[in-house]
């Protein structure tokens, strides 16, 4: 056991030296095919590929720490909806015994059920929807946040940030992404935000489609609400339009402050808006910064991937390939059986992202994952809270965008 | 065309036959693309009976698979009643759906490119409203729950691999096989007369309006039963993913390119587009360069276009009975 | 409160106007040569990535860049009509269509490849200036954006009223039997016609590429907006494309306005139908037919 603890580390010890690892590391002749479904391609492929880069960074990790061997066999969902399925079918074939995917709810469904009739165990990389661990799956581990995990966690952060300012912060007006994310999130946030007694009144929730390119109406009828904060729930290029049109605008309210989206700690984002991407705050999981291995592996893939900012969807990945390495030590062997009994039992405590260890309930999901604030400053994302991951002070009220 | 008939009928058999004595020793990964192959099939068909047969291009076939879908969906899963009354229900809402369409076609003399938009309008419509309504989960979709070890396929319209297979291999059998009857019936006749030359087929007495929304009903209707079976295979329901664009425009690559208006033409062409699709995606996965699934999908399309000028069936019939002469 | 819905209606305006600059590409193609470009959304998009790097590698702003784009696609279109599409040409319309995916497929991939899947954001204060306009604030991107438009489009118009190459291309489009009859040479006019419709669209990518962002998968909901342009004006009408666009532009805002953001696309698609239903040639069409 304790030589198993020791294994474990030295995967998780990002670009360390490699310490002794247990005979059965090595002792494998022939290399663990893991499966990997992204979208690569089609209209996700951005985050896809950032994805990919992950799990890329995960393997070689394995690799340097000498783990398990495991060969990379991935699969291209190709952004659509009925590929999962036939991924799953696809790796299965060409032998592998464990997978990690999907990074889209749609595509992770399609594949779960592929997963539960070929008992290959799935690890989710990424992927939010609720209804993922709640239709009753037994092949399935998750290791990213579901909608109303993550809300409650952002919620608490963003009541954190705004409880002891003066003034404190009266009302707030949602802007919301109408997909599937967004509606998750949105519906999330309404329950929680009334469980929480949070005192700032939502004035009112402006959805768009997600498809709008054109921002302008929405952020001017958030703007006539006059309320003092903004929640956007976005992706990036709408949260990029966003800013645009505040600015425009003129429109500076106390805060923006996103539960639980994606979009500005990319680097699209902050390359788009330059300074005025600057004082945006988002609650997401996100690494431990104060985590010494965890920096380690953030300069190691910045790089390896230059120009690459490594973010959630790279870290959740990363911690994917970790998750089934670790799985694999402990199996034993490459039957689908025992890893996935073996990922039943994971317990890891030492992983980049932040939060508690990393383990599975009885729906398969990991319910530890923590939740930060994070600010851009000077053009990067900074986190500010909670108080034990936090690098630096919320700055509270943004900096008027005319003058900055 | 007697070679055509009997070409037809010998590969068709066989085709059918072979697959279904196959099932046993297909391994999984080919079964679920050949699931697709023919639930793609039995689209194929549907739009060849609204395209093929009389000659109305329709962009917005995704509508009617969404109207399906759902109607299976939220009947199973709202109501826990069961699937095939869902589709009593599904089915004749989206063939009134497909039969005001072709209603009001006919009644505002909308056609060719004008109709294709009518029918992408009033799809793409459908979808905004899908995707801003509660009822029906909005963007948020529907989720169906994992199966029950005690699971009966039949009665819940869903299950394993080799359920979908045998599901959509019964679709495909029983649409080409009904398309062939539609042929050769007199409805078929008329159906083709109003497409090669409206006003005389109408000047002979037939009624054009009646026919034509029939055909967009019956159409409609066979789009829906396989949408609920592609909502059931999916295991999730969105309205961007069964109600938009894409999914029309997937369904009838596989009919155009396999010959339109011909019986064996959209298996055929599901035969070669499905998988083609699966194709370009390893050779974009193993070449690394993301993009080129859909540039060798692309090329491919306009190579099959440019060298087969009526589609695919067309050729092999054609090939087949220059080598009956040589004989 | 009115002050901000003046700003927005004018805003739908001047993005109509754009628009109608990729409209009119699309109704010049069908009027000569009665092809429907469906690849059309996807040259937009090639345009976009010609003003993205235009401005990013050469400073060049948009109407500048809308000058190249305008000349390399208008080349890419005259050579796509020489090369492929010419072949296609007493091809049925679905036949037609396949095709026109197939190139469309073919350009979404190779952006993807060459461009990769981020989102390509042009930078820079010109983003975020406003310029004033009496009581109005106007975006100055999309007030640069409309004007490049409406310049190429009464270019266009007058191209096609006194050069004499451009009455050619209307009486082709007129009346081809009859053109070739009196020995205009119809091929090379329809080469023409795809390179100023590729031109059109190219030049509109330009030209909103620092309205909004260039990524690979764009290109579809362009086509729908050109096709709902044309249709609502009239397919095969200049001023028709124009007005379309204008009317799209407002219908959008003040769907978004008075109703409801999420449901904008849903109003432009409802008035297609309209359009289609009670006028099914369209706003300018020609009644015939």
């Amino acid at each position: 056991m304790i030589s198993h603890n020791a294994g474990r580390r030295a995967i998780l010890a990002a670009g360390a030296a490699s310490l002794a690892l247990p005979a059965i590391g090595r002792a494998q002749s022939a290399p663990v095919k893991v499966g990997v479904l992204l979208p690569t391609s089609g209209i996700l492929a951005y985050s896809g590929q950032v994805a990919a880069r992950g799990i890329q960074l995960g393997a070689a990790l394995g690799r340097g720490a000498g783990g398990p061997a495991i060969e990379i066999v991935n699969y291209d969902t190709q952004s659509k909806p009925d590929t999962g399925r036939l991924g799953v079918e696809s790796l299965v074939r060409d032998g592998c015994s464990v997978l990690i995917g999907a990074w889209d709810s749609a595509a992770t469904i399609s594949a779960a059920q592929a997963c539960e009739a070929a008992k290959v165990p799935i690890v989710v990389n990424i992927a939010s929807a609720p209804q993922i661990t709640e239709q009753g799956f037994t092949q399935l581990f998750r290791n990213f946040t579901p909608a109303g995990v993550l809300i409650r966690a952002a919620v608490q952060r963003i009541k954190e940030a705004t409880d002891s300012r003066s003034p404190r912060p009266a009302t707030a007006v949602v802007l919301y992404a109408n997909d599937t994310f967004g509606n998750a999130i949105l519906g999330a946030l309404d329950k929680i935000w009334a469980q929480l007694e949070v005192p700032i009144k939502i004035l009112d929730r402006i959805g768009y489609d997600e498809k709008a390119r054109d921002l302008s109406v929405e952020v001017a009828k958030a703007r006539a609400t006059g309320a003092d904060i903004l929640l956007p729930i976005t992706r990036v290029n709408d949260a990029i339009s966003i800013v645009r049109e505040m600015v425009k605008q003129k429109w500076n309210p106390q805060a923006i402050m996103s539960p639980g989206s994606p979009g500005p700690y990319e680097k699209s984002f902050t390359d788009a808006l330059g300074k005025y991407a600057d004082d945006y705050m988002v609650s997401v999981p996100w690494y431990d910064p104060r985590n010494p291995t965890t920096r380690a592996l953030v300069a190691r893939f910045e790089r390896e991937n230059p120009g690459q900012r490594f973010e959630l969807n790279a870290g959740f990945s990363c911690e994917a390939v970790q998750i089934v390495l670790d799985a694999l030590i402990r199996a034993r062997s490459a039957d689908p059986a025992a890893i996935h009994a073996a990922l039943r039992t994971t317990n890891i405590a030492d992983h980049p992202m932040y939060g508690g260890p990393i383990q599975f309930d009885a729906k398969g999901q990991n319910n530890n994952i923590g939740c930060v604030l994070l600010q851009d400053r000077d053009g990067a994302p900074l986190v500010v809270g909670p108080a034990e991951v936090a690098m630096g002070e919320v700055r509270y009220p943004l900096v008027p965008f005319d003058k900055r | 065309m007697q070679v055509d008939r009997r070409l037809g009928w010998i590969a068709g058999a066989a085709l059918f036959a072979g697959c279904a004595i196959a099932a046993p020793w297909l391994d999984g990964f080919t079964m679920s693309l050949l699931t697709l192959v023919f639930l793609f099939a039995w689209f194929g068909q549907a739009s060849n009976l609204a395209m093929g047969f009389t000659g109305q291009l329709s962009l917005g076939h995704a509508l009617f698979a969404g109207l399906g879908g759902y109607a299976v969906v939220i009947i199973t899963t709202r109501y826990g009643l069961s699937p095939w009354f869902g589709l009593l229900i599904g089915m004749p809402i989206a063939a009134a759906a497909g039969a005001a369409i072709g209603w009001l076609a006919f009644r505002f003399g909308v056609r060719d490119v004008y109709f294709a938009l009518l029918a992408i309008a009033v799809a793409e419509m459908m979808r905004v409203i899908f995707s801003n309504w509660n009822f029906v989960g909005g963007t948020g979709g529907i989720f169906l729950p994992a199966l029950s070890p005690t699971n009966e396929p039949l009665r819940t319209l869903r299950g394993g691999a080799l359920f979908y297979y045998a599901a959509a291999l019964f679709l495909a059998t029983a649409g080409t096989a009904l398309l062939a009857w539609l042929r050769g019936a007199r409805i078929g006749y008329l159906w083709r007369a109003l497409r090669d030359d409206e006003a005389a087929a109408r000047a002979l007495g037939v009624r054009a309006p009646l026919h034509k929304i029939l055909a967009c009903a019956i159409s409609a209707a066979m789009t829906a039963l396989g949408g609920a079976l592609y909502a059931h295979l999916n295991g999730v329901i969105f309205p961007d993913s069964m109600m938009g664009m894409a999914l029309s425009i997937q369904i009838i690559i596989g009919p155009i390119l396999g010959g339109l208006g011909t019986v064996f033409g959209p298996l055929v062409g599901a035969l070669v587009v499905v998988p083609l699709g699966e194709i370009s995606g390893t050779l974009g996965q193993s070449l690394g360069i993301s993009g080129m699934n859909s540039i060798g999908y692309g090329l491919a399309l306009i190579l099959l276009i440019g060298l087969l000028p009526g589609g695919l069936w067309p050729a092999i019939v054609a090939g087949v009975q220059s080598l009956w002469r040589r004989r | 409160m009115l002050l901000s819905w003046l700003n927005i209606l004018a805003g739908g305006v001047l993005i109509g106007i754009v628009y109608a600059l990729i409209g009119s590409g699309l109704t010049i193609m069908f009027g000569v040569m009665r092809v429907v470009n469906f690849a059309h959304g996807e040259m937009v998009v090639a345009g976009m990535y010609m003003g993205y790097f235009a401005h990013s590698l050469l400073g060049l702003p948009a109407p500048l860049a809308a000058i190249i784009a305008a000349v390399v696609m208008f080349a890419f279109g005259y050579l796509l009509q020489r090369l492929l599409v010419e072949k296609f040409m007493a091809r049925p319309q679905h036949i037609q269509f396949i095709l026109f995916i197939g190139i469309a497929l073919v350009i979404t991939g190779l952006h993807l490849a060459i461009f990769g899947p981020d989102a390509h954001a042009v930078d820079g204060p010109i983003t975020f200036a406003t310029i004033s306009l009496g009581p109005l604030s106007l975006d100055l991107v999309r007030v640069q954006a409309a004007g490049g438009a409406a310049v190429l489009i009464l270019s266009l118009v007058l191209f096609l009223r006194l050069a004499p190459l451009g009455q050619a291309m209307r009486a082709a489009a007129d009346n081809r039997t009859g053109s070739l009859v009196i020995g205009l040479n119809v091929p090379r006019i329809c080469a023409l016609a795809s390179g100023i419709g590729a031109a059109c669209a190219g030049a509109a990518g330009a030209l909103i590429s620092p309205v909004f962002d260039t990524e690979p998968y764009l290109g579809l909901e362009f086509t729908l907006i050109a096709f709902v342009t044309v249709i609502v004006g009239g397919l095969g009408s200049l001023a028709g494309a124009l007005v379309g666009g204008v009317l799209i532009g407002l219908a959008e805002a003040s769907a978004a306005l008075a109703i409801d953001p999420q449901l904008k696309t849903a109003f432009s698609y409802g008035l297609l139908l309209l359009v289609l239903l009670l006028r099914p040639r369209g706003l300018f069409g020609a009644d015939a037919g």
